[in-house]
């Protein structure tokens, strides 16, 4: 074409722009989902992939209700949703896991200002909220391998209604906490042990988080500081007295690994800066033991995720880069290391 | 040494399309047009008038002041016009256009620029001056300042940049394949100018031809090392390379000169070689024509104000899908509104890019996913830089460093978010700027 006839555009440098988009980042850790909802679906059967349905749906119809527009095609809700889903129990009651993905986006996310903006992780507040409303259904766990096409009666419970007994199975956290009693490690390990649909597949998850982290999707120090404090804290506990569970039990039994990888790595809510994702992650790790052993719940890392989260701006100030070419370390005013 | 520096990023580096593209001179077109500014500092003073008739080489223009640059005829012709033109930085600049008389042979009038042996150091700077060479490599910083530095320095080595970082441009990448004997000429010439003993040219690995015809051509007496530089961008901005090759960091606010070195062009040396061998000053460069968006990608020797739309009909038009025209590398060149527009001493390249490299993404909000960080070659905060700008708050900004920023753009590169952060941070500069001259009024 001849130059006489084009039809030039303007833009500022720079002129290309790398194809990682926030809609590619979201919807890529959604499918790195796919196996670890799998993995409850062969361990719990088919009411556990109508949980996560339930709470995916709610997320993504406030989102659609309420949220910018096509905010929804972003993905960052769908992912809210399936990770409140996996928080919760195989049996739980479908109308209470709708709302909490509706809660989870309302005041998790969108009270906030919608994507971005969110000082907790909406899929873990969307879980405290649970918690706090239905103590019972939320700490009523399934027996696992009952079929992949289990459906559980409390699943179908009407709104309100007392929900049907089901078949119930200790966690191994709670018969730690409760009964004083361990747990092999391999059944942890490969997820054939009760508890909520992403606690039990720790392998699985490490793997769909060891591709995030290989594709720059997911800050590979968070995890890494989650799960590596929290086994030296439970190693120098176990050292001490065999009273404490070792570090193998630490940090495959409960929801430590999904946790790491899925909910202390949310972007939005943990720390920018490389120190400050260190720092976070070694809080977390700290407080999951603390909480776990001396704390009144046997599990600890919803809790350790939001109160750290509720550390990231004072974590992000605290640790600014050194710029190049500077030699002290500028404080910021009011800036202060926030140490866990 | 340790070959790169740290952060930055990857963008697909797409020298393919030339880098075995060997040079060839672009013939006159009808018209050449010289900006008086076409270096940093200030423009420079024409000493011709409409109507006068130069011959290639020719002063049109004299250096004003020493942080200036003169400006010589391209071609020989009249002096049609002294005006304002489009400039490569998107405003309109005076500028002298010249209409090429067609019969004129185009020779030189013999040896302007005095032989280099036996010239004492402020003899050199003085030649370098008049011979109007600034830096090649985009930003035009005229090259006798950077030869003169004040008493109290120590310089150790010369640092020659032939990274070329920039994706699509292989203009220093073919000179050093083609003219590695007039590489190391300029680097004596600098040595012995600068007063030090040694020098390194530090050379991204994906010219590999380059860094073995330099060590291939390499005088025996000069002791120059050849680096092979890891492949990152911006692997060629002046801090990083000496990073790279000293491991020494520039203290924010300095010059390279603080750290003991002095850091040129590989295109600015070879012109000095040639300024000094063939007596005629700066009046032609090479230029990488290439993007999907060209028909023939090509290395030219074109002579300083040829038009860009002549270039690019010389290089067989633009295909259909073409969206932008970028004078520079695509990082960190200027989009062109006007194809009228010259190319000046500081131009290295035409880049036509389509569609397909330059998708319109919408800007989402800040995820905080901290990329910018690991992006930025400086270690600034993008992304709370980025919100002070939105904002306004430009005070926040300058104690968060804003002044280290070089608009490199990696942190724009990889936001996932599109939030265009590094034309915030060139807005947020000049909003400064215009506080402080405020201030001052």
């Amino acid at each position: 074409m001849s130059t006489q006839t084009i039809r030039l555009e303007l833009a500022a440098s720079p002129h290309l722009k790398s194809p990682d988009t926030t809609p590619r980042i979201m919807w890529t850790v959604l499918a790195t989902l796919v196996p670890v909802v799998l993995a409850a679906l062969y361990f719990f059967g088919l009411g556990a992939l109508l949980v996560i349905a339930a709470s995916t749906a709610g997320a993504l119809a406030l989102e659609g209700w309420l949220g910018k527009a096509r905010s929804v095609r972003d993905g960052s809700a769908a992912i809210t949703g399936v990770l409140l889903g996996l928080t919760l129990p195989a049996g739980f009651p479908l109308w209470m896991a709708f709302i909490g993905g509706a809660f989870a986006i309302g005041f998790g996310k969108l009270i906030f200002g919608g994507l971005g903006q969110n000082v907790f992780n909406p899929a873990l507040l969307g879980r405290a909220f649970l918690q706090a409303a239905f103590p019972t259904a939320i700490t009523t766990w399934p027996k696992v391998a009952q079929g992949w096409t289990t459906v559980y009666a409390s699943n179908f419970a009407w709104p309100f209604m007392h929900p049907t007994d089901t078949i119930t199975a200790a966690t191994p956290l709670g018969m730690m906490k409760f009964e004083h009693t361990g747990t092999a490690a391999w059944p942890l390990m490969v997820g054939s042990t009760g508890g909520s649909l992403g606690e039990t597949a720790g392998l699985v998850i490490l793997l769909c988080g060891a591709y995030l982290a290989w594709k720059g999707y997911l800050n590979w120090r968070i995890p890494v500081a989650v799960l590596g404090t929290a086994a030296l804290f439970a190693t120098a506990l176990h050292l001490a007295s065999p009273r404490y569970p070792d570090a193998v039990f630490m940090v495959f039994s409960g929801g430590l690994i999904l946790g790491a990888v899925y909910m202390a790595t949310d972007m939005v809510t943990s720390p920018v800066t490389p120190r400050g994702a260190w720092i976070f992650g070694a809080g977390v790790g700290v407080l999951v033991v603390l909480i776990r052993i001396w704390g009144g719940l046997p599990e600890g890392v919803m809790y350790a995720i939001l109160i750290m989260n509720a550390f990231v701006p004072f974590i992000n100030r605290g640790t600014q880069p050194r710029v190049f070419g500077t030699t002290r370390k500028k404080r910021v005013r009011g800036g202060k290391e926030a140490t866990p | 040494m340790r070959s790169t520096f740290r952060h930055g990023v990857h963008p697909p580096d797409s020298k393919a399309l030339t880098a075995a593209v060997p040079l060839r001179r672009m013939p006159y077109a009808a018209e050449v047009v010289l900006p008086l500014r076409q270096h940093a500092g200030k423009p420079a003073r024409p000493v011709v008038r409409v109507g006068d008739r130069v011959q290639r080489g020719d002063v049109l223009a004299e250096a004003d002041g020493f942080v200036s640059s003169p400006v010589h005829a391209s071609a020989a012709g009249v002096v049609k016009a002294i005006g304002l033109w489009p400039h490569p930085d998107g405003t309109l600049s005076d500028a002298i256009r010249i209409a090429v008389d067609p019969f004129n042979p185009q020779i030189p009038r013999p040896r302007m620029v005095p032989d280099w042996n036996g010239l004492t150091p402020p003899e050199v700077v003085k030649a370098v001056q008049d011979a109007g060479v600034v830096g090649l490599g985009g930003a035009a910083f005229p090259t006798h300042v950077k030869l003169a530095p004040p008493k109290d320095i120590h310089l150790e080595s010369l640092i020659v940049n032939g990274a070329e970082c920039e994706p699509y441009l292989t203009t220093d990448h073919r000179t050093m394949v083609e003219y590695p004997e007039r590489v190391h000429f300029g680097v004596r010439i600098m040595m012995r100018a600068l007063g030090v003993k040694r020098a390194v040219i530090g050379v991204e690995r994906n010219k590999p031809d380059a860094i073995e015809r330099l060590r291939a051509t390499l005088p025996p007496d000069l002791d120059v090392i050849i680096l092979p530089l890891t492949v990152k961008y911006p692997q060629g901005a002046e801090k990083m390379l000496i990073h790279a090759v000293t491991g020494r960091e520039v203290p924010s606010g300095k010059l390279p000169m603080n750290v003991g070195v002095v850091v040129q062009n590989v295109g600015s040396i070879a012109t000095i070689a040639e300024v000094f061998e063939t007596g005629l000053p700066l009046v032609e460069r090479i230029v990488t024509v290439s993007g999907p968006g060209v028909r023939r990608p090509s290395n030219l020797i074109i002579p300083v104000g040829t038009k860009v739309r002549d270039i690019l009909e010389f290089c067989g038009g633009v295909s259909a899908d073409a969206t932008e025209v970028v004078l520079g590398g695509p990082m960190m060149g200027t989009a062109q509104p006007n194809l009228d527009v010259p190319v000046t001493k500081g131009t290295t390249g035409v880049i036509v890019l389509t569609r397909r490299d330059t998708p319109r993404f919408e800007t989402l909000p800040c995820i905080r996913c901290g990329s910018c960080l690991e992006a930025c070659p400086v270690f600034l905060n993008p992304s709370m830089l980025g919100l002070h700008a939105q904002a306004g708050r430009y005070e926040e900004m300058e104690s968060m460093h804003l002044a280290d920023c070089m608009l490199c753009g990696a942190c724009s590169y990889v936001c996932p978010s599109a939030i265009p952060l590094s034309q915030m941070f060139a807005l947020s500069k000049t909003a400064l700027k215009k506080a402080r001259s405020k201030v001052v009024a």
